[in-house]
């Protein structure tokens, strides 16, 4: 961690701050396209948890109640694409845009123009996404998408006009992706005030340069995997058509190199974050954090060659199941050093619990456990038997729920009096942290027991004797989502007014960003700050 | 060239990046409409086109104001091209998602279809015909196509775009010269080989439908060998619209020794495409 002493920080700048619709349309500012990434991310979260809640009001009982069957395949796909491509995604960016130049004391983002085409392509996204959803309903407008995230073909190549606007959507998210991680690799690269060494940069940058990096590699096949897609649905060609000497393997290939890292860019921000939170209220430096560092470039660099445990019940030969196998059980090894250096960074270190805290503290022991889930499911012969059932659900749950989103929400917490200037009220954020957990937990621990037990995934319709199971799941998904609107409040509430923030909102927090009011104003660092690190706290 | 600034560059607000995913979507939500044979496709298409050719006119036009007012220090001319370089990057790995495809419709697919190991039952009984070679279809298509030869005018394509590397690096050469008459040659004949590729490339597509039988529709073969050229062809014709805007610009004298970034960002583009095709030649056209 960089301990800085700031000898010169100029604030203010020669532009005014624009007003009216324009500041936000045009804008050309971190700090605000930040603010509409996190808004954006917000109304996308409510969005998919809204499915979630259909998803698991229907399967409250056995039975077909509430939902047409291709109605609820395409709720699960799009509660799927909507939180990640909607709700993790963009916060980590919208986090990523007001905390990197602040963080790094850079004037702003590297290329500020593009910074703002990034986020209007993935408002773009959105918009060709609810279309895709809406189209079904209109006379002559096909079949739902019923493939589930994972858009495999034949099913995808089956499917009405809407798959092709989930193409597109897929393609306007990639250029949003791509044109932000650029963005934030040349600010990293290029922008960093004189004197802070990559070895010196804060965690979150860290955590951001490797998925950038992990971004610009696999967003590109994604593209392309839909593209073959389309022309397989248009153009007659037979990539995925083992008749025309293709194979429908070839896009779960395409699809997973995309999808397997996809997870680590969902995860690694948060990881981030709490890299930040513990050693705060820890009031202790990071433990090791140029193992951290490893660990980062390691899980981001080995998560790119293991995709195919996702397939290993297609006919993978036994060669490549079992080096996939040894391949994904490897990157438990970096993930664990993470883990470890964060509880050795809160070893004998005078903790308080508030919000952020105790996330980290719940992501900590929750994202273990679906980390150990995931060893289960790497091993070839464990996953022949929990493939496709509740098992995997409650798995990737447990992995993205505290790994990308609870991270996030920390970060939300730990950022939001710097970002507004207000506290936000603990009494709340507690009460909001404990309906998460137990929500949580009531929601996705069951769906262990319901996989193990044979209930398959993607099925709207289930046997009787899964009823108490999914009972429980379901309440625990509504207190899950009642959570959120606790959430909610808590935020409008301190954007509108609270107890004021200093400048040092947490007592052991380190970073040139504490050094800024809060808010920080319009334009911060436009002359950069010369550093003076404390070499002996790496 | 006026004196550096010292801080860096930051751009007020500016209209085009909107804009720019406006007419971005407009192309695609009228591409979907007209895959489906749908009517205002077009016009979608037609429409996002002109916003967006507005658009790089509009933005490029800032930018090159912004440069010749002398706004950019060196940072900010360094985060350019750091960011042309992460870009070529990606488009590096969507052209290799396309290598990749083909290897492994190749070789992989190639082992499924024709039963090696356990599958030798499955393939007794349900394609005991299909073997694998190549160029081929699979074991669903019987339309016959004669696969496109590598040693007539993809050959000589190469020769094309290998020298249009080599009259860019000369163009280049004649900036850095100050030798204004060089420069515009050299671009002048850069873009006059791009546009010979597309339109060799052009007439080779209309032998292969025409004469060869090979069509989007000869299975993988087909489907391999038009998403590879097509795609590269696409890039050397938005590359040679890239060299004609540095034309235009040399025309204007806009580039001095020292400030050249746009012809730089240009010209490993174009490197980059006649990259890619060498890698096309060798494994679409000649293995």
């Amino acid at each position: 961690m960089n301990h800085a002493t700031i000898a010169h920080a100029h604030e203010g700048g020669h532009h005014g701050v624009p007003h009216g619709w324009r500041r936000w349309l045009f804008s050309t500012n971190h700090k605000d396209i930040g603010t509409m990434y996190l808004v954006v991310s917000l109304i996308m979260l409510f969005l998919g948890g809204g499915m979630a809640m259909l998803i698991r009001a229907e399967l409250f009982m056995p039975g077909i109640q509430l939902l047409q069957p291709d109605v609820y395949n395409n709720l699960v796909t799009n509660h799927a694409l909507i939180m990640v491509f909607g709700a993790v995604m963009p916060a980590a960016a919208g986090m990523a845009n007001w905390m990197i130049p602040l963080m790094i004391g850079a004037p702003d983002m590297a290329l500020p123009r593009m910074n703002n085409m990034s986020f209007w392509f993935l408002v773009a996204a959105a918009l060709m996404l609810v279309i895709s959803m809406v189209v079904p309903f209109l006379p002559g407008g096909g079949t739902p998408v019923n493939t589930g995230w994972t858009l495999y073909p034949p099913l995808s190549v089956q499917v009405g006009m809407s798959m092709d606007f989930l193409i597109f959507t897929v393609h306007l998210l990639g250029i949003s992706s791509i044109l932000a991680s650029i963005n934030i690799i040349v600010t990293i690269l290029n922008c960093r005030a004189p004197g802070m060494g990559l070895m010196d940069m804060p965690i979150f940058c860290w955590s951001w340069l490797v998925t950038a990096f992990l971004l610009i590699v696999i967003l590109p096949p994604f593209a392309g995997a839909v593209t073959m897609l389309l022309f397989d649905r248009h153009f007659g060609t037979s990539f995925f058509n083992a008749a025309g000497g293709g194979d429908p393997q070839l896009f779960q290939h395409l699809f997973w190199f995309f999808g397997h890292p996809e997870v680590y860019v969902l995860l690694l921000p948060s990881m981030g974050i709490l890299g930040h939170i513990i050693p705060t209220f820890a009031r202790k430096p990071l433990f090791g954090y140029q193992s951290t560092v490893g660990a980062m470039l390691a899980v981001g660099t080995i998560g790119l060659a293991v995709w195919a445990h996702h397939q290993y019940t297609t006919g993978l030969s036994l060669a490549a199941v079992t080096y996939f196998m040894i391949g994904t059980i490897v990157i438990s090894i970096p993930v664990g050093l993470l883990v470890f250096n964060y509880i050795a960074t809160m070893w004998r270190g005078a903790m308080t619990f508030e919000t952020p805290m105790l996330f980290a503290i719940g992501i900590i022991l929750m994202f273990s456990f679906g980390g150990l889930t995931g060893v289960m499911l790497a091993t070839i012969p464990g996953d022949i038997q929990y493939h496709d059932s509740y098992f995997v659900v409650a798995h990737f749950h447990y992995a993205l729920i505290p790994g990308a989103l609870l991270g996030l929400y920390a970060g939300v917490f730990y950022w939001l009096p710097k970002w507004t200037g207000n506290m936000y009220d603990e009494r709340l954020g507690k009460i909001f942290f404990w309906m998460v957990i137990i929500g949580f937990n009531l929601t996705f621990f069951p769906q262990h027991f319901l996989g193990l037990a044979g209930m398959p995934r993607r099925i709207i319709d289930y046997n009787p004797m899964f009823t108490e199971f999914n009972m429980i799941s379901s309440i625990g998904s509504f207190i899950f989502g009642a959570a959120h609107l606790v959430f909610l409040y808590v935020i409008v509430k301190t954007v509108r007014g609270g107890a004021r923030a200093g400048d040092q909102v947490w007592e052991g927090a380190k970073g040139l960003e504490w050094t800024l009011p809060s808010p920080p104003p319009f334009h911060t660092f436009t002359t950069p700050p010369q550093i003076k690190l404390a070499q002996s706290e790496a | 060239m006026s004196q550096t600034p010292s801080n860096y560059f930051l751009p007020d607000p500016s209209p085009w990046p909107i804009v720019a995913v406006a007419s971005v979507f407009s192309i695609l939500f009228g591409a979907a409409l007209a895959v489906n044979g749908l009517f205002p496709g077009g016009i979608f298409i037609v429409l996002g086109f002109a916003l967006f050719s507005y658009l790089l006119f509009s933005w490029f036009g800032d930018v090159v104001r912004e440069n010749m007012a002398g706004l950019y220090n060196e940072r900010v001319d360094s985060s350019f091209r750091q960011g042309m370089i992460w870009f070529i990057t990606s488009e590096v790995f969507f052209f290799l998602t396309f290598f990749g495809a083909l290897w492994y419709l190749r070789n992989v697919s190639a082992d499924w279809l024709t039963g090696k190991g356990y599958l030798a039952g499955t393939h007794e009984v349900l394609y005991n015909q299909f073997f694998s070679v190549w160029p081929r279809t699979g074991p669903g298509l019987k339309e016959e196509f004669t696969p496109m030869k590598a040693w007539g005018v993809p050959a000589f394509n190469t020769i094309v775009l290998l020298t249009s590397g080599a009259t860019i690096t000369w163009a280049h050469w004649g900036l850095k010269a100050e030798n204004r008459k060089l420069l515009i040659r050299g671009l002048i004949a850069t873009i006059f080989l791009g546009l010979l590729f597309v339109t060799l490339q052009a007439w080779e597509y209309q032998e292969a439908y025409q004469q060869l039988n090979l069509t989007l529709k000869s299975g993988v073969y087909g489907s391999t060998f038009y998403i590879l050229t097509g795609f590269h062809g696409m890039h050397v014709t938005v590359g040679a619209i890239m060299l004609a805007a540095i034309l235009g610009r040399s025309f204007k004298g806009h580039f001095t020794p020292e400030n050249h970034f746009a012809f730089e960002a240009v010209a490993w583009y174009w490197h980059f495409v006649d990259v890619v095709w060498l890698g096309l030649f060798i494994f679409v056209y000649m293995l």
